[in-house]
């Protein structure tokens, strides 16, 4: 089995109110000195065989990321992150 | 006239919207999402709720149902199609609109009366109005702020395919206030708040949804005696 990861962001343009929830609490933490958070999601892939980055792009493009607002990378997995 | 509902596993308001194509007089078809026959309709509604529960992206998954590859098909041939809310999502998904539908600024879930004014006549779902009218319906959304870069926002502004935009309020941080869009052959309109739930007295703030349901009639009316 082989894993690749596809990380999905929001572009920078687009507006991510979740990401500024999360960076307006951590005062409430103590935390002081973050100037933003953004949120994004990661996808792991298990393929049966050897990790196919073509068609792992291929899945991202039409499935897992929306062009129009995201962007996404593919890497493979190297085990422990 | 026969106009197909779509229901997709998590479709909430096709009851509503079939209920509304009744009362408009036309025949309500049931259309299932797992079976690409269009069953003769003359239009399709992909009616709001939470199809595929939101998965991923809202209509992100809906876009691939074998239903959907019949209806773009058929809006291809002019076929009108009306997305309301998670409709209007599956349609920007499936390419058939420009932009995405994204999380309300606010975060917050918004459910209220929203006052639109209607901006373009020139399609199957609003000629019925008048350009500049103002209407009361239903918004209820979570992810129902319009973004498209700003090249397609002024291209839908100057090709009056902005169907409709929100005022007294933006319920959810839209670009240019849009709560609908439309293709530019204008059998296509995607729009956020809830034209079947204002279509009768006793359970909508208005009536004033009956009329993108007597648009589609009196356009499909047109185009069979245009033919005939």
């Amino acid at each position: 089995m082989a894993r690749v990861v596809v990380d999905v962001m929001l572009k920078p343009e687009i507006l991510d109110p979740q990401g500024q929830a999360v960076a307006n609490a951590l005062p409430r933490l103590g935390v002081s000195g973050v100037e933003s958070v953004r949120i994004g999601k990661r996808i792991e892939i298990d393929f049966a065989g050897d990790a196919d980055l073509d068609r792992a792009r291929e899945i991202a493009d039409k499935l897992l990321a929306n062009p129009v607002i995201e962007d996404f990378t593919v890497r493979v997995s190297d085990g422990d992150a | 006239m026969r106009i197909g509902v779509v229901t997709f596993p998590g479709s909430l308001d096709d009851g509503d919207a079939r209920r509304a194509v009744r009362l408009s007089g036309a025949d309500d078809i049931a259309l299932w999402h797992n079976d690409p026959d269009l069953h003769q309709v003359d239009a399709v509604i992909l009616p709001g709720g939470f199809s595929y529960g939101d998965y991923l992206r809202a209509g992100a998954i809906a876009r691939f149902a074998p239903v959907m590859e019949s209806i773009v098909d058929a809006a291809g041939g002019g076929m009108p199609v009306l997305g309301i809310c998670n409709g209007f999502q599956v349609l920007c998904e499936a390419h058939l609109l420009p932009g995405a539908l994204v999380r309300n600024a606010h975060l917050h879930f918004r459910n209220r009366d929203q006052m639109l004014r209607v901006q373009s006549t020139t399609t199957a779902w609003t000629m019925n109005f008048t350009e500049g009218q103002e209407i009361l319906i239903p918004v209820k959304n979570g992810e129902g702020r319009y973004v498209a870069d700003e090249a397609v926002l002024d291209e839908l502004e100057s090709s009056d395919r902005v169907v409709a935009r929100y005022v007294g309020g933006n319920p959810n941080g839209s670009s240019r206030d849009i709560a609908a869009i439309r293709n530019e052959a204008g059998n296509v309109v995607g729009i956020m708040p809830h034209p079947e739930h204002a279509v009768e007295a006793l359970t909508g703030p208005s009536t004033d949804g009956m009329t993108f349901f007597a648009s589609v009639l009196a356009h499909l009316g047109g185009k069979v005696g245009a033919e005939a």
